[in-house]
């Protein structure tokens, strides 16, 4: 048997990786709004795009963006937008409706000091509360952050994978220093890549009901021109797309979109985990602040405190299943993070004062580094 | 079978709950019926045909017809419409707005679909009025009319949507009435068969929420007022400043072969190809 030839390695940084990522997904249309520090994207997407019959389009707002990926989405292409914090904030109205008429697309938040125009070209993770709950109504909604540049193309593929299978617009948490940091990553072949795509109908079109329920909640997904007509709204709608205002349609909708991400938590949910079993001190950390997290965990057990980190790459739905059997087992976690307490506030929720909960924040547009997380380790 | 049935059978969904949501005397229906025989004219299939609308009482004409339809955001169909069309070019893409949508809260994606000459059709319903939220005055509202949010009298000034969407650049640009029906069918079905970005400005009326507050009568006057106040774009060339007060030009306003987008961007593919194939050397600072 003839070897193979490996992927290639390269040093790349994560907005270029993020693009590796959704190219090897099958992203073909990106439409994006310049903004720091998340232009990378915009630019590397405008040059590979149109190679490989894709397109990219820049558009007049965020709104704009985020709009048009919808539509390419709905037309039956793989769709990204790219952003930081104040366009993130402009695409909240379409992101519902993404939710709402269940229209699979990632968008990336580079995630930048705020609030307002805040700390354009400075680290942070203020965005993990408008990720969750930015747009308006009551909606699921799936977040994925990335630490490392490797884990800006794993993690964009499996945001596209979620995004097709769950019919569900995915965001992709990224921050100023992933996003930036250049460094050795290995660009697997197409065919070391999972690729997952939507579920599209194969009955005859007159049978074909957009919205009815099945075992897995997510309906097969026609694309606009094969022969499938029907209707895409954003108000709430009965099985047949079409808008109502009956209770019975209104509660069936609801609960099928909330239940479809629900019932799949387990596929959904990921952790890292190192030295997480016999941990009394554990660090709960996401994106660029895991990486401190890491080695500050790693100095620490040299040290003889026995510390373990957990590191969330899916943050909502929250990996409560995952997260909480090792929270038990710890006398104490500590959540660093780069705003003043957003994920630590769920942990608290999670843990319900059975471990204790400490916190470590830092909104001064620099990093958290290994020392201080140490330093709080020891302290514990 | 008669041609309107014909028409009604192919072309209006069976599976929709009606009736519809317009007014009695709305020119929402006029309007339905003239999109109708005009794609029938065009003798598009109905597969190929994507009708995208934003929000308001003319955004709800997507959700009876039987095409792929999209019922988008307030003032985004256009972007939508935008993402569809270069997705996949074959799909005949027309958007329907009113006047809010198109010229306030989707003014900004209006003029820029306009430059970037996308081949769309974009229809804009303009009946001078919120009318779905209960007639508050909006960018088309008359200097001086009475509207819920305009108890005093409107001090804003109106745009003039054909001629700002002539200005910004789109490949064709006509303005109809509901009255003219006729003429709308025709009036859209060019629109519908040019490539770039056509705009279809369609006075219409909203006796409900902008004739009554302001005097007007009923469905008929205001159709009345939408004859007299027309005049052909050929005969108003020749009328003075001072003869067109008052009233406005129905008809083609403009008619231009300008680059389509589409066609545009399949160059920029080409060029990337080419430098992907190594056949070219990239030009610019990449």
């Amino acid at each position: 048997m003839t070897k193979r030839p490996p992927g290639r390695q390269l040093v790349l940084q994560g907005n270029e990786a993020i693009v590796e990522g959704a190219l090897a997904a099958g992203c073909r249309f990106f439409a994006g709004y310049p903004i720091t520090p998340a232009t990378e994207i915009s630019e590397a997407m405008s040059y590979r795009l149109p190679a490989v019959d894709g397109a990219f389009i820049q558009m007049e707002d965020e709104i704009a963006s985020l709009g048009a990926v919808i539509g390419a989405s709905l037309a039956g292409v793989k769709s990204m937008t790219a952003t930081s914090g104040p366009g993130f904030s402009l695409m909240q109205e379409n992101l519902g409706f993404a939710c709402a008429a269940e229209v699979p697309c990632v968008i990336v938040d580079v995630m930048r000091g705020g609030p307002s125009t805040g700390l354009p070209t400075r680290v942070s993770q203020g965005d993990v509360m408008q990720a969750r709950w930015g747009t308006h109504g009551d909606h699921p909604v799936i977040v994925l952050a990335a630490s490392t540049t490797q884990d800006c193309f794993t993690t964009t593929v499996r945001a596209f994978n979620l995004s097709e299978k769950y019919r569900t617009p995915v965001i992709l948490l990224a921050d100023e220093v992933v996003a930036h940091t250049r460094e050795k990553i290995y660009l697997p072949r197409p065919e070391e890549v999972e690729v997952i795509d939507r579920i599209r109908p194969n009955m005859p079109p007159d049978w074909y009901i957009p919205y009815e329920d099945n075992s897995r909640g997510v309906p097969p997904m026609s694309v606009f021109g094969d022969g499938y007509r029907y209707h895409v709204t954003g108000l709430v709608h009965d099985v047949r797309g079409f808008p109502t205002e009956r209770q019975d349609e209104i509660t069936a909708f609801m609960g099928r979109i909330f239940r479809k991400i629900t019932q799949h938590l387990l596929d959904i949910q990921q952790i890292e985990e190192e030295m997480t079993q016999d941990a009394e001190v554990l660090v709960i950390a996401y994106g660029c602040v895991s990486r401190s997290a890491r080695r500050a965990v790693r100095e620490a057990r040299e040290r003889g405190v026995k510390a373990g980190l957990i590191q969330l790459v899916t943050l909502w739905p929250f990996p409560r299943q995952a997260v909480e059997p090792v929270l038990r087992r710890a006398r104490v976690a500590l959540v660093p993070e780069l705003n003043m307490g957003q994920m630590s506030r769920e942990i608290k929720r999670i843990s319900q004062g059975a471990t204790r909960i400490e916190t470590l924040n830092r909104v001064d547009g620099n990093m958290i580094t290994p020392g201080e997380i140490l330093t709080r380790l020891i302290k514990m | 079978m008669a041609e309107v049935t014909r028409l009604v059978h192919k072309y209006l969904r069976h599976d929709k709950k009606f009736p519809h949501v317009w007014c009695p005397g709305c020119g929402n229906g006029i309007l339905l019926g003239a999109l109708i025989r005009a794609i029938d004219g065009t003798g598009l299939e109905k597969d190929e045909i994507v009708v995208v609308s934003g929000i308001g009482c003319s955004g709800r004409i997507s959700v009876y017809v039987d095409f792929n339809t999209l019922h988008t955001t307030h003032g985004r169909a256009l972007t939508f419409a935008t993402g569809i069309k270069l997705a996949n070019p074959k799909l005949n893409v027309i958007v329907i707005m009113g006047d809010g949508d198109a010229t306030a809260i989707g003014g900004n994606h209006f003029i820029h679909a306009a430059r970037r000459n996308l081949d769309l059709t974009a229809i804009v319903v303009n009946n001078n009025i919120y009318g779905m939220t209960g007639g508050q005055y909006s960018p088309t509202t008359p200097y001086g009319a009475f509207a819920t949010t305009s108890p005093y009298g409107n001090i804003e000034h109106a745009f003039s949507i054909a001629e700002l969407a002539v200005t910004a650049g789109a490949g064709m640009v006509s303005r109809g009435t509901v009255f003219h029906a006729s003429m709308l069918d025709e009036l859209i079905g060019k629109a519908i068969l040019k490539p770039g970005f056509a705009v279809v400005e369609v006075v219409s009326h909203c006796h409900t929420q902008y004739g009554r507050r302001n005097l007007m009568g009923g469905a008929v006057e205001m159709l009345r007022l939408q004859k007299e106040s027309a005049v052909r774009v050929e005969k108003a060339k020749d009328m003075t400043q001072e003869q067109l007060r008052g009233k406005f030009t129905v008809g083609i306003l403009a008619d231009r072969d300008l680059p389509v987008y589409t066609q545009e961007y399949d160059k920029v593919r080409e060029a990337a190809r080419a430098m992907a194939s190594g056949r070219e050397r990239p030009s610019g600072a990449i």
